[in-house]
């Protein structure tokens, strides 16, 4: 058991006449090892319940579990923490600030502790990792194209070798190339390392095609929590809260209304071009042409 | 963490000191703060009280919200205090003890500063509770309107003044962000040795100041792209207009004035 939030409720800028229920009661386990997408319009609490989870937020009730450990506990190590729960907030790229990219990569692990070496080390495997080439290593942050930026401050948290990665819009106002980098990598840490993910997201696409499983936010509360399949199978009820599914659920049941029977509960492209290939060619050899 | 600071937030109940026009307020508080240094005793100073007092009661900010906008400049109104009762010379020695002497003037003193200060801060709170930046800006625009004949840019320090005023809360929430993000990467703000906090606040006073930057570049483009040219010949969608409660506040500041200086100086 990885992240356990109980009963968690938060208010924004409490005792002021603008006081605001930001989340109410939300209960959701996150499993070691995971890979969960967690989706809502906007302003529907998302970043405010994922700035909790390594201890930003300082909850009005409830309280998370980290480990079996209570985070918000009197002498929890916060540091410790957030050493272990990678944080990676929307637009990351307005982080960086120190002379060379090297450096500024560097500035999480020496943080939490670790040798100049190690520190080096990790910042130069991060680097790597996220495609950022050595000769890049002494350059301004500030010289770097938007998607290196981006990458280059991703690189910046997971030099730090969390346990939990919990990522905020990680792509939003990328191009389709520099999207699909991001996207592969945070799969390819979750598969290869086992890192667990929790991906914050506008795109139904791409939790359709990574997540495990997803929980639906809105209004502040915990709306649906299940497999993808589960979620958008109930695509008509996310319209309702401002969501939608992905492309390929609308064009499966719509396939099906016409009276083709495909399966609708399929949500990425690739299994969908499968179910239809398969099923024309059924119909195909059935009636005999 | 920087959300605490409540000193002189807009406060919005709707009231009618709310809807007063800005040049009646700013008229109102620069009065009133004049009033409170031309008193020589007590009596002006209760007269100053009640009409506080009538002033926030009207404008309906609750007196909690206030006294909680006070607290942090309790201990500069103490520490002047302090040295005004210690520092001041005089024939009526209420108490001496070796080198330390209070006189009866010097008590009077640090009294009248604690209650000046007090008033100070709570009425020009008033007007900013009750007055929203924009508001305000455009009062003062306004206000010194005549100067422009003198050739000074009126037009465009209001300007200036109502970016800069606009410019707080995104900065501060800019800062709240990358003060979290920076945390998350285990930056320091408090404890750990002095280097490791330099650096952490270097951590975000860098990435703050460039995003200033760069928004001030945005906005100067979009101000460029509406074809901005400054205040010559420009028009108001709501200009401002005196009406009767405004004509009204005069006469009651008018009456305020001559009332607490009459009793301030020749009672």
């Amino acid at each position: 058991m990885a992240i356990v939030i109980k009963d968690l409720n938060y208010i924004y800028g409490a005792g002021t006449v603008f006081e605001k229920q930001g989340l109410k009661d939300i209960n959701l386990t996150i499993e070691d090892g995971e890979f969960i997408g967690i989706i809502g319009r906007t302003g529907s609490g998302k970043s405010t319940l994922i700035q909790h989870l390594n201890g930003l937020n300082v909850p009005a009730s409830g309280t998370i579990l980290y480990n079996g450990e209570d985070i918000y506990k009197k002498g929890y190590s916060k540091k410790k923490l957030r050493s272990k729960v990678g944080l990676v907030f929307q637009y990351p790229e307005y982080q960086l600030f120190e002379t060379t990219v090297l450096s500024d990569v560097r500035f999480g692990p020496k943080n939490i502790g670790m040798s100049a070496e190690e520190a080096d080390r990790s910042a130069k495997e991060a680097l790597s990792m996220v495609g950022i080439h050595e000769d890049m290593y002494n350059a301004s942050p500030f010289e770097l194209s938007g998607g290196e930026k981006r990458r280059a401050a991703i690189a910046g948290v997971l030099a730090m070798k969390p346990e939990v990665l919990v990522l905020d819009e990680p792509t939003a106002g990328l191009d389709p190339k520099g999207k699909n980098e991001i996207l592969e990598l945070i799969d390819k840490l979750h598969k290869n390392d086992g890192v667990t993910i929790v991906l914050v997201s506008h795109s139904m696409e791409d939790v359709a095609k990574y997540a495990e499983r997803i929980a639906v936010i809105n209004d502040g509360e915990i709306f649906a929590c299940g497999t993808p399949r589960e979620i958008f199978s109930r695509y008509k009820e996310l319209e309702k809260i401002g969501l939608s599914a992905p492309q390929t659920v609308y064009l499966l049941n719509e396939l099906k209304s016409i009276g083709y029977d495909v399966d609708t509960g399929i949500i990425t492209p690739d299994e969908a071009v499968k179910e239809i290939l398969m099923h024309t060619a059924q119909t195909a050899y059935t009636e005999g042409i | 963490m920087l959300r605490d600071i409540t000193i002189g937030q807009y406060y919005p109940t709707g009231s009618v000191i709310h809807k007063l026009d800005p040049r009646v307020k700013l008229a109102g508080t620069f009065l009133f703060i004049i009033s409170i240094f031309t008193f020589k005793n007590y009596p002006g100073y209760i007269v100053s009280l009640i009409y506080l007092g009538m002033v926030i009661f009207i404008s309906k900010v609750p007196l909690k919200h206030i006294l909680k906008g006070i607290k942090p400049i309790i201990f500069l109104m103490v520490f002047t205090a302090v040295i005004h009762l210690f520092f001041t010379s005089g024939d009526d020695i209420l108490f001496e003890f070796y080198a330390v002497k209070i006189t009866y003037a010097g008590l009077k003193k640090a009294v009248f500063i604690i209650v000046r200060l007090l008033f100070l801060i709570t009425g020009s709170a008033i007007m900013t509770y009750t007055t929203t930046p924009n508001q305000l800006t455009e009062g003062i625009e306004k206000a010194f309107g005549p100067l422009n004949k003198a050739h000074i840019p009126v037009h465009e320090f209001a300007l200036m003044m109502s970016i800069a005023l606009r410019f707080i809360p995104i900065l501060m929430e800019e800062a709240d962000k990358i003060i979290k993000a920076q945390s998350s990467r285990g930056a320091d703000f408090e404890e750990g040795n002095i280097i490791k906090r330099i650096s952490g606040i270097v951590s975000i006073l860098i990435p703050l100041l460039v995003s200033a930057m760069e928004r001030a570049k945005d906005l100067a483009l979009a101000m460029d792209a509406r074809c901005y040219h400054g205040g010559e010949g420009r028009t108001k969608m709501k200009p401002l207009r005196y009406t009767a409660k405004d004509y009204i506040s005069y006469g009651i500041i008018l009456v305020y004035m001559v009332t607490s200086v009459a009793a301030g100086r020749f009672i």
